[in-house]
């Protein structure tokens, strides 16, 4: 391991072994314990004025036992000695009245580990600035949006975010491990009113794991105000089937159904439209999806996954055949395959799944020739809603965006829906952008897909 | 009531808690408040028919608040010492710039209401009979039709202890019990899948679960659901005449008008409803009350999160605004009645105006006249989540369970679609009220700010002519 062990981290690390020894000794068969730590700081100024400043930080502890096949789990942010004790005892008593499971336990020894190598999550540049600079730059990316247009005349203002985060996990089969990560953000969020009083709003934002990759308030204010002031005007239009482009916010959305649609736990209890569909050519030969845990400085890198398993690349869909679930170790057993190394774990509960770096393999054209190819369309920059059902893929969502006509935006639309189904729609890629740029752990390029409709007058 | 947790738990004196708000209001500040709060959870499911999860969890901690004209500074801790409640307070001073403020800090606790149980709350029920809940759920689901092919059932309770002191001499406890049952089941026939889902619970004792809200009527809904899903037909798309089921539909209030009604969105003129008080927002059949007072229900609260007693709010009466929901900054800032919709997700976080329990009351006509009156349209029953857009006013709800209006009767069940609509136009467009009001199984959560908060929605059977469904098939 690369990084440096602190003091601070050998702390964490001693209270989650003496956990795990603890349970040991009290009967639990198998234990894994994991403590996290974080201060955030967050700022709103609204209309040039500070309206909100919270700044705190906090640290609790969670704890799985296994007493052979039967497993409970507890969690505390009392962290005394006695806390422990109560979090413990808690967790092997309430072991007694779970079911039996042959499935349930961690990982093998030799499944364990962690990726090498500097990582770049955790720069202490985020937590740096004072909080006058702090307020200041909030300040900044609100005054940069009301100021490129006098119709933009309200404001649910410009924040500043910061925080900061360590966790420690550890389990009885040997594994111990700790990490830190940071993160900051900055967006701006202005209203628009038009002559007749009709309100819009939208937003920008950057977030960056260190200040010195976070965009410019005035950049973000900027790119604010121009989603916010296309939207004036907005009308319905009538219901339709035409070819519909999804910008990367809207297209990284519906990637994200995608993820639950090949996260284990939908699979082996056969709640997702893709359970049995591993080998398969499910969708066209345009398709790549990639899961990727170990990419430097990404939103979705971890050195280990939330059972102690290293990350790692994990090829989804390549050229439309499923190739591959994303799974932890109790899926993966339940669906006789191995971990991918993408159990998620927060304090409380068994350990679900959770995306790495999460991505579509981009394509050749960027946005503006997509939208030039389409002689009478939609393109969608926004989502209300969360129309999906997994188990059958069906897709109907509350929509917004622009109107193109003969490859060019000609007006706002709003108060329609776009319906399909996720199978059909990712089986339809017209074109596939090649503006793939992270703001997230999941990103999409520009999509076009046909086939789907448009409910609207 | 279980009083004086608190001071009893952590040594609280009325000394420390003057010594904690001296210190908020060391810069000045026009108020400020400490949240104690002591959360104990429970939770458990099944799958596979065996319970494969068991959880427990204890979470305390104590927010500082300082506000000053429209500034609010907040700083938590969950260490409860006093050098950390200290500490916070300081933090949270930061906000005002002014000379120090002393505090007018009061122990006398008022009369409260007592909407729920504490001392039998669900929560003090040996785990081993909420174990027996989600066997018996997955064990009538599956009896339910042989097409059931996968259960999940939940149960999960908490206990929130919760102490509001005030610098203007607010002094509030309360013991508050959650409870909820939840049951999701997957039916296939052949090649065809299909979902329900189920679920119900409150501030009640845990004998509900035996009597009232048993894991069978649960387990049979969603199976219902599921097996129903099956037939299912594209949904049409396009405008057409909703009429949209009792109870949970209720959803739509709380998305179409609920948020526009928050008062921070009014004051700050961010919502779609700003400065329409008195002025007519919905049809005069429509009358729509939040109202956090009714016993044992999800969304109620003897007090709420900053102290006061919640209410009955008139809303909408016969299709005028009357009020906004408020908190004690928006309530001051507009003088406006403090509403006691003043709620927030736990310590961490800053309260701000809520819903509590939302519905309209009942009108004259019967379902099936409202159903008859319909030529051809759509008849939505239950509902998943929903979103709004407060300032464009925009809003849509998913529809989980809807079927086709044909010449006044209703015919095949159609897939998932989501509903959308403009709220201030939305109700103005109810043109019939069933006399068949009904509120929420208690399920509902609502999200805003990032913060989720229990609520409760209701409506009577609503006819609406005109709305945009989101399907795949023909106009209807």
């Amino acid at each position: 391991m690369a990084t440096t062990v602190t003091s601070a981290e050998l702390d964490l690390r001693e209270l989650t072994a003496g956990v795990v020894k603890r349970a040991t000794a009290l009967g639990a068969t198998a234990v894994e314990a994991v403590v996290s730590e974080g201060s955030e700081f967050s700022t709103v100024v609204r209309l040039g004025e500070v309206e909100t400043l919270k700044e705190s930080g906090s640290r609790a502890l969670g704890v799985r036992v296994f007493v052979g096949h039967h497993t409970a789990n507890t969690s505390t942010s009392d962290l005394s000695p006695a806390g422990v004790e109560q979090l413990v005892r808690g967790a092997i008593e309430l072991a007694k009245i779970t079911s039996e499971d042959p499935m349930a336990g961690i990982p093998e020894a030799e499944q364990q580990g962690q990726i090498a190598g500097e990582l770049g999550l955790y720069y202490d540049d985020v937590y740096s600035l004072s909080n006058e600079e702090r307020i200041e730059r909030a300040r900044r990316a609100e005054k940069a949006a009301l100021a490129v247009d006098p119709r933009l005349t309200n404001s649910e203002g410009g924040t500043f975010d910061a925080s900061i985060g360590r966790k420690v996990l550890a389990n009885s089969n040997g594994f111990v491990g700790g990490y830190r990560s940071s993160y900051c953000s900055i967006s701006a969020v202005p209203i628009a009113s038009d002559k007749a009083g009709n309100m819009q709003r939208d937003y920008w934002y950057s977030v960056a794991r260190t200040l010195a990759k976070l965009e410019s308030p005035e950049e973000v204010g900027r790119i604010a105000a121009e989603r916010t002031l296309r939207r004036l005007g907005a009308r319905k239009v009538k219901t339709q089937k035409v070819p519909i482009v999804f910008d990367r916010q809207t297209a990284g959305a519906l990637l994200g159904h995608i993820f639950e649609a090949v996260n284990g736990d939908a699979i082996y209890r056969h709640a997702s439209f893709l359970a049995g569909k591993l080998g398969q050519k499910t969708f066209g030969s345009n398709l790549t999806v990639i899961d990727d845990g170990t990419i430097a400085g990404g939103f979705g890198t971890r050195p280990f996954d939330g059972e102690g398993v290293p990350t790692r690349r994990t090829t989804v869909i390549e050229n439309g055949e499923l190739k591959s679930y994303l799974l932890n170790t109790y899926t993966a057993r339940k669906l006789g395959l191995a971990t991918t190394g993408n159990a998620s774990r927060g304090l409380a509960g068994t350990p679900g799944i959770g995306n790495g770096n999460f991505y579509l393999q981009s394509g050749e054209k960027s946005q503006e020739e997509i939208i030039r190819g389409v002689k009478q369309g939609l393109l969608v920059t926004e989502f209300l809603g969360f129309g999906v059902n997994l188990v059958t893929g069906d897709f109907s969502r509350g929509a917004s965006g622009m109107w193109i006509e003969n490859g060019e935006l000609a007006y706002p639309v709003e108060e329609i829906t776009v319906a399909g189904n996720l199978g059909e729609m990712f089986s339809n890629l017209a074109e596939i952008g090649s503006d793939l740029i992270w703001r997230g752990a999941v990103a999409c390029p520009t999509l076009r897909i046909e086939g789907m409709t448009i409910a609207g007058e | 009531m279980d009083k004086r947790f608190f001071f009893e738990k952590y040594g609280l004196s009325e000394r420390d808690l003057e010594r904690y708000l001296g210190a908020a209001l060391a810069a000045g500040g026009d108020y400020a408040d400490l949240y104690f709060e002591y959360l104990t959870s429970t939770s458990l499911s099944l799958d596979e028919s065996m319970v494969k999860s068991a959880s427990q969890g204890i979470s305390a901690g104590c927010g500082v608040r300082v506000v000053t004209g429209e500034r609010t500074g907040y700083a938590y801790t969950d260490d409860l010492a006093p050098e950390k409640i200290l500490h916070a307070a300081r933090t949270a001073a930061l906000i005002a710039s002014g000379p120090a403020k002393t505090p007018v800090v009061s122990l006398k606790d008022q009369s409260r209401p007592s909407l729920y149980p504490v001392s039998n709350a669900a929560s003090d029920a040996e785990l081993y009979k909420k174990v027996e809940l989600v066997f018996r759920a997955d064990k009538a689901a599956r009896a339910y039709d042989s097409r059931i092919k996968e259960v999940r059932a939940s149960y999960a309770d908490e206990l929130r202890r919760i102490l509001v002191i005030g610098s203007d001499g607010t002094f509030a406890e309360d013991v508050q019990p959650l409870s909820r049952m939840s049951v999701f089941v997957i039916a296939r026939d052949g090649e065809v899948s299909a979902k329900g889902n189920s679920g119900g619970g409150g501030r009640n004792k845990f004998e509900i679960f035996l009597t009232e809200k048993t894991p069978e009527h649960f387990a049979k809904e969603a199976a219902r659901q599921a097996i129903l899903q099956l037939t299912a037909v594209p949904c049409p798309a396009g405008e057409m005449e909703v009429v949209l089921g009792p109870g949970w539909p209720g959803v739509l209030l709380h998305e179409a008008i609920g948020h526009g009604l928050e008062a921070d969105f009014n004051r700050k003129k961010t919502s779609a409803f700003s400065g329409l008080l008195g002025k007519r927002v919905a049809s005069d059949k429509c009358t729509v009350v939040d109202n956090g007072t009714l016993n044992e229900r999800r969304g109620s609260l003897n007090v709420d999160d900053e102290g006061n007693t919640t209410n009955n709010t008139m809303l909408i009466e016969k299709g005028i605004l009357k009020g906004y929901m408020a908190d004690k900054l928006s309530a001051r800032l507009m003088g406006l009645p403090n509403t006691g919709n003043g709620r927030r997700e736990s310590y961490e976080h800053i309260p701000m105006p809520r819903m509590t329990n939302t519905y309209m009351l009942a009108g004259d006509d019967l379902p099936e006249d409202i159903i008859k009156s319909v030529k051809r349209g759509l008849y939505a029953v239950n509902f998943g989540g929903g979103q709004v857009d407060i300032t464009n006013g925009k809003f849509v709800f998913a529809a989980s369970e809807a079927y086709l209006i044909e010449d006044g009767k209703i015919t095949a069940p159609v897939k998932d679609a989501t509903l959308i609509g403009s709220g201030p136009d939305v109700l103005k467009l109810v043109s019939m009220v069933g006399n068949d009001l009904q509120l929420d199984e208690g399920v509902g959560t609502c999200g805003k700010d990032g913060q989720s908060v229990p609520v409760g929605v209701g409506i009577p059977t609503l006819k609406i002519d005109r709305m945009t469904v989101g399907g795949t098939g023909s106009a209807a």
